[in-house]
C-alpha cells in the first residue's frame, strides 16, 4: 500500500460559529500505479480529503500513511513527502508566478535541491508529458492560452516525478477538445512513468473512460468504492445523492426498465454497441 | 491558518445586537469612544466597562472569539503599558538599575490598557454584529448630508463595501496560494529575512494577478447591470428604525452623560 488514509476525519474552524465538519472516518487505501477517481458532488469533502494525502492539512483525528509511515512524524519527511505525492489544484494556473515558463516549472524540482542538469531534463521532460512545444518554454506563462497555463501547471508537478499525483478537476472550464488532450497525456504519463494518479472530479463521464476504480464520497464520507462497472451499476443511488450518470449507462437502465435484459454495469459506448449487438444476435439466433 | 483571522468578520446570529439598525449601532459605537476617552476615574472606566459588558453579553458573541482577535495587536497593548509605567513622573513605587515605576505611572498603564483593549472590543463587537453591507449603507445614509457639499458618499462607501467584501475572498485565495506552492516545496518558515522575503513572491505575484482578475470582473458585471453610480439609486433593504434603536440610543446617550457628570463630580 503506497498511501493509506486511518480514521481520518477534519473539522474546519472548530470552536466558532462557522465549525464544520468535512470529511468523517475514512479509511482508503491507494496501491502504486493505481488511476483512482474520486467522485462526488461540491461540498461533499473530495478536496479536503485530497489535502490530507500530501500533508497540507492536519487531521483532527485518524492518520495518513505514506508507504507505512506516518506523514506527520517528522517535518523532514513532511516536506519530503511533498514531492512524492504531488498535488495540482484546481484552476493551477492560477498559482503561476515565474517570468518564464521554464523557470515556473523548475520551482518544484529548485525547491527539491536538484542540480541544474537534473532540472534542466526534468523540466523539458514533464513539458513533453503535458504537450507544451519547447519554444513556449522561454515565454512569459502569462502571454499563453488557458489551456496552456494549465498544462504548464501541472507539469511543474510532475517535474517533482512524484509517485502519486493527485489532480482536482484538472479539466474544469477547458472545451472538450482540450479536456480530451490533458486527459490522454495523463494516461500516457502513468503509462510511462508507473506513478498512481487520483483524480478528482463531479464528471461521471470524464472518470469512466480512464479510471480503474471509483471512490464516491457523499457528506464527507465514503458512500461507495469499487470498479466502474460496480459503481454505475449503482445508478439509481448514485442519481439520488446528486451524481450524473454516463448517458449510456442512463440509457441502459431505461431499456431495463423496458423489459430488455441488459448488464446495468455498461458505462462506455463501446461496451454499449457490443452489448446491444450480442443482444440482436441472441434473438436472431 | 489564515483562515482563522478574525479581525473585521461578521459572525451571523439572531439576538438584539445584530437586529439594531447598523445606524444605530454605528452612533452607539461612536457615543461609546467618545465616552471612554472621557473617562478619567476608575468609577467612570467601570460604567463604560459595564456598558461594554452588557452588549457584549446581549451580542451572545463568544468571549474567547473577542479575545482572539486581540492577539495581532498584542504587542502595541504591552509597549503602550510599559511605556506609561516607565515614563510617568510621581510618586516611587520601585526603583531598580535605571527603571523606576511610579504608582502614577501604575495608574496610567492601567488605565492605558484598558482604554485600549475595551476600544478594540467595543469595535470588534461593531463589526462581529454587523455585516459589512449593512456597515456601509449606514454609513452612506450617516454622511448624505456631505452630498450636500459635493463630497462622494455613494462612491466611498461603494468603495469600502467592495473592500471589505473581497477580505475573505483575498484571504481564502491566499490560503490556496500557498497551499499550492507548499505542495510544490516551497518553504516559508526558514532561512534569514531576505530568504524569506524571496519565499513571498510566489505568493504575491498570483495573488496580485488574481485580485486584478477580481476588479476587472466585477467591474464588468457591474457595468452590464447598468451601474451608473448613486444618483437616483433605490434600495431593496430599507433601513428602519425601531422602538429598540431608540431605546438603545437614550441608554447610549445616558452613558456618556454618566461618563460626563462623573467626570466633573471629580470622581
Amino acid at each position: 500500500m503506497l498511501l493509506e488514509t486511518r480514521g481520518l476525519s477534519h473539522t474546519y474552524s472548530a470552536g466558532t460559529p462557522f465549525e464544520r465538519t468535512a470529511i468523517e472516518h475514512i479509511d482508503l487505501g491507494i496501491d502504486s500505479g493505481e488511476f483512482l477517481g474520486i467522485i462526488g458532488h461540491t461540498g461533499s469533502g473530495k478536496s479536503t480529503l485530497i489535502q490530507h494525502f500530501n500533508a497540507l492539512l492536519k487531521p483532527t483525528a485518524g492518520q495518513v500513511l505514506f508507504e507505512g509511515k506516518d506523514v506527520w512524524s517528522d517535518p523532514a519527511f513532511t516536506r519530503a513527502l511533498r514531492f512524492q505525492v504531488g498535488l495540482v489544484f484546481q484552476y493551477p494556473e492560477h498559482q503561476l508566478f515565474e517570468e518564464t515558463v521554464y523557470r515556473d516549472i523548475a520551482f518544484g524540482p529548485k525547491n527539491m535541491g536538484l542540480s541544474e542538469e537534473e532540472i534542466h531534463e526534468r523540466v523539458y521532460e514533464a513539458a513533453g508529458f503535458v504537450g507544451v512545444p519547447e519554444r513556449l518554454l522561454e515565454s512569459s506563462p502569462f502571454e499563453l492560452s488557458g489551456g496552456q497555463k494549465r498544462r504548464i501547471a501541472i507539469a511543474g508537478v510532475i517535474a517533482m516525478r512524484p509517485k502519486i499525483l493527485i489532480l482536482d478537476e484538472p479539466t474544469a472550464g477547458l472545451d472538450p477538445a482540450g479536456r480530451e488532450s490533458i486527459l490522454q497525456n495523463l494516461r500516457d504519463y502513468r503509462e510511462k512513468c508507473g506513478a498512481a494518479i487520483v483524480m478528482v472530479s463531479h464528471s461521471m463521464e470524464e472518470i469512466a473512460a480512464s479510471v480503474e476504480r471509483i471512490v464516491v464520497m457523499n457528506h464527507g464520507r465514503i458512500q461507495m468504492d469499487g470498479s466502474p462497472r460496480e459503481v454505475f451499476s449503482r445508478s439509481a443511488e448514485l442519481t439520488e445523492i446528486g451524481l450524473d450518470v454516463p448517458q449510456v449507462t442512463q440509457v441502459f437502465a431505461r431499456l431495463r426498465d423496458l423489459g430488455l435484459e441488459l448488464d446495468p454495469g455498461v458505462y462506455t459506448v463501446e461496451a454499449a454497441a457490443s452489448a446491444l449487438l450480442a443482444l440482436r444476435g441472441g434473438r436472431h439466433a | 491558518m489564515l483562515k482563522d483571522v478574525t479581525l473585521g468578520q461578521y459572525f451571523p446570529g439572531d439576538t438584539v445586537v445584530h437586529r439594531l439598525d447598523p445606524r444605530t449601532k454605528l452612533i452607539l459605537v461612536i457615543v461609546y469612544i467618545v465616552a471612554l476617552f472621557c473617562a478619567k476615574s476608575y468609577v467612570s472606566y467601570a460604567v463604560v466597562a459595564a456598558f461594554l459588558i452588557l452588549c457584549m453579553c446581549l451580542s451572545r458573541i463568544r468571549l474567547r472569539v473577542i479575545v482572539k482577535g486581540l492577539k495581532p495587536l498584542l504587542l502595541i497593548i504591552v509597549l503602550t503599558g510599559l511605556l506609561n509605567m516607565f515614563y510617568t513622573p510621581g510618586r516611587e513605587l520601585v526603583h531598580f538599575w535605571i527603571f523606576t515605576i511610579t504608582w502614577e505611572g501604575l495608574r496610567n498603564a492601567v488605565f492605558m490598557i484598558s482604554r485600549i483593549v475595551m476600544l478594540i472590543f467595543g469595535t470588534f463587537l461593531l463589526t462581529y454584529t454587523t455585516s459589512p453591507i449593512a456597515l456601509t449603507d449606514a454609513m452612506e445614509l450617516l454622511m448624505s448630508p456631505l452630498k450636500r457639499i459635493k463630497v462622494p458618499v455613494h462612491e466611498l462607501s461603494m468603495m469600502m463595501c467592495i473592500a471589505l467584501r473581497f477580505i475573505p475572498t483575498l484571504i481564502s485565495e491566499t490560503d490556496k496560494i500557498i497551499s499550492a506552492q507548499k505542495a510544490r516545496g516551497a518553504d516559508f518558515e526558514s532561512g534569514n529575512l531576505i530568504r524569506r522575503a524571496k519565499a513571498l513572491i510566489p505568493i504575491l505575484v498570483p495573488l496580485f494577478i488574481s485580485a486584478f482578475r477580481r476588479a476587472d470582473e466585477l467591474a464588468v458585471a457591474m457595468e452590464s447591470r447598468c451601474y451608473h453610480g448613486g444618483k437616483g439609486r433605490t434600495r431593496m433593504k430599507q433601513l428602519r428604525m425601531a422602538g429598540r434603536d431608540y431605546l438603545a440610543l437614550a441608554f447610549g446617550i445616558l452613558l456618556l452623560a454618566a461618563v460626563i457628570v462623573l467626570r466633573k463630580l471629580g470622581l
